[in-house]
């Protein structure tokens, strides 16, 4: 049966703009888009209120399946990404096995369709195994449909490998996406390396860690013609130098996280572990750079880096707690409340950070409103406030620094392919 | 009348939620357990039928002892946990180890772990006081509230104080907490080490003044502490060799001339003698090292009478 969601205020890929439209879905298409459509075989919706915009995109994250799948799996991620407007993930490949084969991917892939609540894209490992020693096959990969090649949270070392990687990956037209942490610097920290690991007696992790391998990066990205992409960015010289990197007709293209954008180091006074993730929260003054990349263009895409872990891992003494947060039901809110409400930058901009820029980076053709594309969308009152409650997370782990706070910006459903993937 | 502040049931993580008057009560106390166990008879009966357990997750046998004995001579029973030969080998968490002993009817925990924070989880598993007996390089706030009477013993006050603390500064929990409460109770303080053991963003996040130049540091002070020296920090990097540690960073006769003629001179203790502090300043005068021993006891005392809601009058007088 045809759906026909009437009266919302709909963002139009040709107007660059919101504008109150019906919108027909037929099928997993967008059928028609105009005012005042009446069509008598169609489930209306009324949409008086709501916002709608293209499906989100999220280039970054961690489902855990294969092999962690108490933390997460593919349905309940899929939920939850879909709870939080999404429509396409990008999941990463530090599952186990590692997703570094043909079989793995396929199994990722065969799962996301049965489940079919979001569109999940794979992305590969760059070294097999994820160990950083070998080039993985990066080629069969490719075929397999990846979108992206990464060892993540295992940034390789080696910087003949990251060569050698970067001009093999070339021949294939893909992405590299890096996790830019130089271990000899980050050690065993737990926290900025400043005030608050001062403060706390926790090690610290130096943005020089972040700094040295973006700096790495760019030069083999140069040197190999390769596009790279550097995985959230978190500090001030960072951003300055994928500036000037861009500027120099570099192919590079960053992206940074909701919390980044929102919290700084200050968030881990009183030792909650759900404010310990990698890279970690920085400095006023690094955020504050990092609002100003997203702006200028330095930064493409917001990306959640999804992490979950469950509350009996996070629930130890911090230094024993696992890095990362959950991301996908707070991403949308957060921004909203935090940064669209309160004038630092606009719904258009956002729909180019969380939808236009990661569909463009990992060559997709998605995120369209527009008649004949795909229909994955979601529709948002913005006007709708609630708190972020534990009981409330489709995410099979909860750990988010977020919870207990208010936030504007409620979404209300999400249909991905022409279906229902949330409906409140 | 001495006892007007009551801190009943209260838990120490760190000097910062503690107030000056509140540090004042606990030195004022200590003056009285001071007495106590300098009598022959080193035992009041004031903590009798309450049950304390120490919880050492690292070896620390010289804070351990002080703090058991500290109990005995209250009256209070002690039960201690170690870390070696407990079934946290095999696997079992923090919580659970704490959830078993709490079953037992324990009145107020001393934890020392290798985690900031550890200490408050204690509390909040068991909502009994904590005491902290360091966590990690975070905080050891018994050993500073002993630095801070020993010195407020000879002073009376620490107010306008020169304080210089000299050494690894990075890595040692005593300075944290030191910091924190010297600055609460009005010194000015100096930290001085080499910049490879200085923790970034010092003075904002302590008000205290880096100093690189241990004889510039040192120029008129009240009190000069040294740190201990760990090898280990040599293995790691940090600084070439102890030798040329102690010829930048040691105490020797030499500095002192730079200090006040009536400096005290301190150290948490073990010593390394010849490194961070030479014979000849360790064994002077000036030296009051033996007395922040004895007054580790008092003060732990101290805490636990306030903390476990011991009457001053009736049973100590
Ligand atoms: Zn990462």
């Amino acid at each position: 049966m045809m759906k026909l969601l009437k009266n919302g205020k709909v963002y139009l890929l040709d107007r660059k703009k919101f504008v109150k439209s019906d919108v027909l879905i037929s099928g997993k298409i967008i059928k028609k888009i105009a005012e005042n459509i009446s069509e008598k075989s169609a489930e209306e919706y009324d949409c008086t209120g709501l916002h709608i915009f293209p499906g989100f995109v999220d280039m970054h994250c961690h489902l855990r399946d294969p092999g962690f799948t108490s933390k997460e799996d593919i349905e309940s991620g899929s939920l939850s990404a879909a709870k939080g407007g999404f429509t396409s993930v990008c999941c990463m490949p530090n599952t186990k096995p590692a997703i570094d084969n043909i079989s793995t991917i396929n199994y990722v892939s065969r799962k996301a369709r049965d489940v079919g609540k979001t569109k999940i894209f794979v992305i590969g490992a760059m070294s097999k195994g994820i160990e950083g020693k070998e080039i993985a096959n990066i080629g069969s990969m490719v075929k397999g449909g990846v979108v992206a090649i990464s060892d993540d949270g295992n940034c390789i070392q080696d910087t003949n490998l990251t060569l050698n990687v970067m001009r093999y990956a070339s021949t294939f037209n893909i992405p590299i996406i890096v996790h830019p942490e130089d271990y000899s610097l980050s050690g065993k920290g737990q926290v900025n390396y400043g005030f608050m690991s001062t403060k706390l007696g926790l090690e610290g992790i130096p943005s020089l860690s972040e700094e040295m391998i973006v700096s790495r990066e760019i030069m083999l990205a140069e040197v190999t013609n390769s596009h790279v992409h550097l995985a959230h960015l978190s500090t001030k010289r960072a951003v300055k130098m994928v500036r000037r990197a861009k500027a120099d007709g570099i192919n590079v293209t960053a992206e940074v996280t909701p919390h980044h954008l929102i919290l700084t180091e200050k968030a881990c006074d009183g030792l909650d572990t759900n404010t310990k993730m990698k890279p970690p929260l920085r400095t006023e003054e690094d955020r504050q750079a990092l609002i100003e990349g997203l702006l200028d263009g330095t930064i493409d895409a917001v990306a959640t880096d999804h992490a979950p872990h469950l509350d009996y891992e996070k629930e130890l003494e911090f230094p024993k707690a696992p890095f990362g947060i959950i991301g996908f039901e707070s991403a949308f809110p957060v921004i909203y409340t935090k940064l669209i409400k309160t004038g630092v930058m606009n719904l258009e901009q956002l729909i180019e950070k969380m939808v236009i820029n990661p569909a463009k980076i990992i060559n997709k053709d998605l995120g369209k409103i527009q008649e004949g594309a795909k229909a994955d969308l979601n529709a948002i009152d913005l006007n709708e406030s609630f708190i972020f409650t534990k009981d409330e997370i489709l995410s099979k782990s909860k750990n988010s620094p977020f919870i207990g706070e208010k936030f504007f910006g409620k979404i209300k459903m999400t249909i991905c392919d022409g279906k229902f993937t949330w409906k409140e | 009348m001495i006892n007007k502040i009551n801190l009943t049931g209260r838990c120490l993580f760190d000097l910062d939620d503690y107030s000056p008057a509140e540090i004042e009560t606990i030195f004022e106390t200590t003056k009285v357990m001071k007495k106590i166990i300098q009598r022959d008879y080193k035992k009041v009966p004031t903590l009798n039928g309450k049950t304390v357990c120490t919880l050492f997750f690292e070896d620390s046998t010289r804070t351990r002892i002080s703090f058991e004995l500290a109990a005995k001579r209250l009256s209070a029973d002690v039960i201690s946990f170690a870390k070696k030969g407990s079934s946290l080998k095999k696997g079992e968490t923090l919580q659970d180890t704490i959830y078993t002993l709490d079953a037992m009817g324990i009145d107020l925990y001393i934890i020392r772990h290798e985690s900031p924070g550890a200490p408050a989880l204690v509390n909040r598993y068991t909502g009994k006081p904590v005491l902290n007996a360091g966590d990690g390089p975070h905080a050891h706030p018994t050993q500073a509230l002993l630095d801070m009477f020993s010195i407020w013993e000879k002073k009376d006050s620490l107010k306008g104080l020169k304080i210089v603390i000299v050494g690894d500064i990075l890595h040692s929990r005593v300075v944290r907490s030191n910091l924190i409460g010297m600055k609460k109770m009005g010194a000015k303080v100096i930290v001085c080490g080499p910049r490879t053991l200085m923790p970034p963003k010092v003075d904002d996040v302590y008000g205290v003044i880096p100093e690189y130049d241990l004889n510039k540091a040192v120029q008129n002070a009240d009190v000069i502490m040294a740190l201990r020296m760990q090898l280990e920090r040599q293995e790691q990097g940090l600084f070439p060799s102890l030798g040329e540690y102690s010829k930048y960073y040691g105490l020797n006769n030499r500095v002192m001339k730079y200090a006040k003629n009536d400096v005290l001179i301190m150290h948490p203790g073990p010593m390394n003698r010849g490194v961070e502090i030479l014979p000849e300043v360790a064994d002077s005068e000036h030296s009051i090292i033996i007395a922040q021993v004895t007054n580790g006891v008092a003060v732990r005392m101290a805490l636990l009478f306030l903390i476990l809601g011991g009457k001053i009058g009736r049973e100590v007088k």
